[in-house]
């Protein structure tokens, strides 16, 4: 597309005349925490260093009788609650997980039966590492824009697991968000534009099988996050013509306190805009919930005529990029608990009862 | 040379054909005018799984039939090359000689990569047994401190100094100073050297270019005589040295080049030296006769080593804070001498340096090899 010709409601190329939005949002979190001084503790590290250095202090753990499944389930029927929609009115529902509780069977469909959308739906579930939210989001935005569908609803929700003594324990956590795509005239929140940024960077990967991921170290850096978050922001910002100071949030997929923190500053954020959104050094890094559960944080206290800026990572890897307008409908956010009801609803753990509940035991 | 650093988007061959480039505009010459090369790399084969790397080199550079030869001797190997290379040429076999040292480190992990690089040490009863580089080299340290009362400030003091050269060169892997603050507070890795003590993992290639001396000046205005090199052995393993608070190698090495250029220690202007680890450069400055047994800690920390001072060590930011592309190491210690005579290094220009000379050490103290480098007028 030429600089200068971006409309509202086009896509990577296309033009639509029916812009699409947020008709509702819901957050859920799991109350149990673990600090990262008690992980620290068992494997020896230094928890100043793990606290200043990762940016994470505590990370939510889903409790044993908790999965992907019924996190999304909780988001989802606070979802539904916020349109003030009948769940039969859902045309399609995607679950974008890492840690769906089958590799067959799918997450949608429990999902779908839980909150009484079953059986005139479509449905599937989505895997990209952290991303497969968000790229849930766009494909409901395709099937309302084009009209196939009156409103989708797409979840990003994970309970994954750190290696034990990896780096990663610290920062993985478990948590969901479930948004329904509607028309704009219903929306709490338009989506003006979206822009994707894909590669195919193996920074992070778990094989059919293995218990826990693996990762490429320092490589999981520039050449990941850095380079897709980077150009997914900058490509949608130049296709829409904008700039930085045009919005009032962002919200960077965030897998640690430091990496959003950084890539807001090479993008000239100011640290201001990003703090409402950026959650990983409370509840951690919930993986496919991480930016979803970061904008509705921010949904939960913008102010009609705001406007948000999202940028998603997924390992493997890509970026999703949205350009978001809060409109008039934002007071019906009421309907719903906000995400700050959950995140501070706490009971700590200690490490025996949390290797317990995510089931780290071998022969559990 | 290349900037030294972490380069996901380059390979090996990217790396070490960009440094040959380099060289041969530098030297004016096209690749018909080379007639054999030699590579300096430690250990291809277990970090990328390339083993005949001078075959690869002579292909990716356009430079068939032409021989090149690899070298290896652990983090010395890319001045056994450059010896390799000056054998080569002062002897009449071969009269231009390419010689360069090239290494990339960041294709595996960290963990993998310390593995790989404590075979520079005995597999069999160092590395097998636990220890990688940096404990053998806190062993060093620690003895150090106590034959010679030095510090931990003093040991810090040595990457403070090559960190600030380093933000002087805009190849240098790390362009931030730090405080001796930073570097006590940063993370232990084997006591007492903690992560700023020790050179980091680098990927990147240098290269210098060789000919007799009597036709050197068809090519540049500034050519560099080399007059002396010497390399000598010691125990592969620490524990059978005489001593470990220094490296006999070294001593044996820098002896036999001053010997051969017929210069003192007072004389040199400018050095580049092994600083793998802050105890290596005390210990180096040291061996090299620069300061007197046991002094080293006290000179650093008085600034008697940097640019402006008594004897400037490691203005390139040595291997702390240029970065240690191990094979490369070696050449781009050759190539700062070599900018340092020329006039060529900038903001790091030592002034008046006429005499040069680069020290490079393999392992912790088996092979150690010593240059020395004039100006010719």
């Amino acid at each position: 597309m030429e600089a200068g010709s971006w409309k509202p409601g086009a896509t990577n190329g296309k033009q639509s005349d029916s812009m699409v939005g947020i008709v509702g949002y819901g957050a859920y979190v799991p109350k149990y925490r673990i600090k990262s001084e008690v992980i620290a503790k068992v494997w020896g590290e230094d928890p100043d260093r793990i606290k200043n250095g990762l940016g994470v202090h505590e990370k939510a753990v889903a409790s044993n009788d908790e999965d992907a499944a019924t996190l999304a389930v909780e988001a989802a029927k606070i979802a539904i609650q916020r349109a003030g929609i009948s769940p039969k009115k859902l045309g399609a529902l995607y679950v974008g997980s890492e840690s769906h509780p089958y590799a067959v069977k799918p997450t949608a469909t429990i999902v779908a039966e839980a909150i009484g959308a079953t059986p005139e739906l479509t449905a599937a579930d989505l895997e990209f590492a952290c991303k497969a939210g968000t790229a849930g989001i766009q494909m409901c935005m395709g099937l309302v824009g084009s009209g196939m569908v009156d409103y989708g609803m797409a979840i990003g929700t994970d309970t994954s697991q750190g290696r034990p003594g990896d780096a990663l324990e610290y920062s993985t956590g478990c948590g969901a968000a479930a948004y329904i795509i509607g028309k704009d005239a219903e929306s709490l929140a338009i989506i003006e534009d979206t822009y994707s940024y894909t590669t195919d960077t193996p920074d992070f990967w778990r094989r059919n099988g293995a218990d826990y991921p693996s990762h490429g170290g320092r490589f999981t850096g520039p050449p990941g996050y850095f380079k897709h978050v980077k150009n997914a922001t900058l490509g949608l910002l130049k296709k829409m013509n904008g700039k930085v100071e045009d919005y009032d949030y962002f919200i960077f997929h965030q897998p640690n306190g430091k990496f959003p923190r950084a890539v807001a500053k090479m993008l000239g954020v100011p640290n201001e805009k990003i703090e409402e959104g950026l959650l990983t050094p409370y509840i951690g890094n919930t993986y496919s919930g991480s930016s979803p559960l970061g904008l509705a944080n921010v949904l939960d206290v913008a102010k009609a005529g705001d406007r948000i800026f999202v940028t998603s990572f997924g390992s493997g890897a890509g970026s999703d990029a949205f350009s978001i307008r809060v409109t008039d409908n934002i007071k019906n956010r009421e309907r719903g608990k906000p995400a700050s009801y959950f995140i501070e609803q706490k009971e700590y753990l200690d490490y025996a009862t949390y290797a317990k509940y995510r089931r780290k035991f071998k022969g559990m | 040379m290349t900037k030294f650093g972490e380069h996901w988007e380059r390979g090996f061959r990217d790396l070490v054909t960009e440094a040959g480039v380099k060289a041969l505009e530098d030297a004016g010459m096209s690749g018909a005018e080379i007639s054999a090369g030699y590579v300096g790399t430690m250990a291809a084969g277990s970090l990328i799984g390339q083993e005949h790397t001078g075959a690869l080199i002579a292909d990716y550079m356009g430079l068939n039939p032409i021989p090149i030869t690899r070298v290896e001797g652990a983090c010395a190997s890319g001045s056994l090359a450059l010896r390799q290379g000056i054998m080569a040429v002062a002897s009449g076999m071969h009269d231009v000689v390419v010689v360069g040292g090239v290494e990339k480190m960041t294709d595996l992990d960290t963990a993998e990569v310390s593995e790989i690089l404590g075979g520079a040490g005995d597999q069999e009863w160092e590395l097998f047994l636990g220890a990688t580089f940096p404990a053998l080299y806190a062993m060093m340290a620690r003895r150090y401190m106590h034959d010679y009362g030095a510090t931990e400030e003093m040991l810090a003091s040595v990457a403070v100094k090559n960190h600030k050269h380093g933000s002087m060169n805009p190849l240098a892997q790390f362009q931030n100073e730090i405080t001796i603050q930073e570097v006590l507070d940063s993370k232990m890795v084997s006591d007492p050297l903690k992560i700023l003590d020790c050179s980091p993992l680098t990927d990147g290639a240098a290269a210098v270019v060789l000919a007799p001396l009597d036709i050197a000046k068809k090519y540049t205005d500034t050519p560099i005589e080399i007059v002396a090199s010497a390399q000598a052995s010691d125990t592969i393993t620490l524990h059978n040295r005489d001593s470990i608070t220094g490296v006999k190698a070294a001593r044996i090495a820098a002896q036999a080049a001053y010997k051969q250029a017929g210069v003192s220690p007072s004389q040199i202007k400018v050095a580049e030296v092994h600083d793998c680890f802050t105890i290596a450069e005390l210990m180096a400055i040291e061996d090299l006769g620069f300061f007197p047994k046991g002094k080293g800690g006290e000179a650093s920390l008085n600034g008697e080593t940097q640019i402006g001072a008594k004897i400037p060590i490691n203005t390139s930011g040595g291997l702390k804070a240029a970065g240690h592309p191990v094979g490369a190491t070696g050449i781009k210690q050759a190539v700062e001498i070599a900018w340092q005579l020329q006039g060529e290094a900038g903001k790091r220009q030592v002034s008046g340096a006429d005499i040069g000379l680069s020290h490079n050490v393999g392992g912790s103290g088996a092979t150690a090899v010593v240059h020395i480098y004039k100006r010719v007028n």
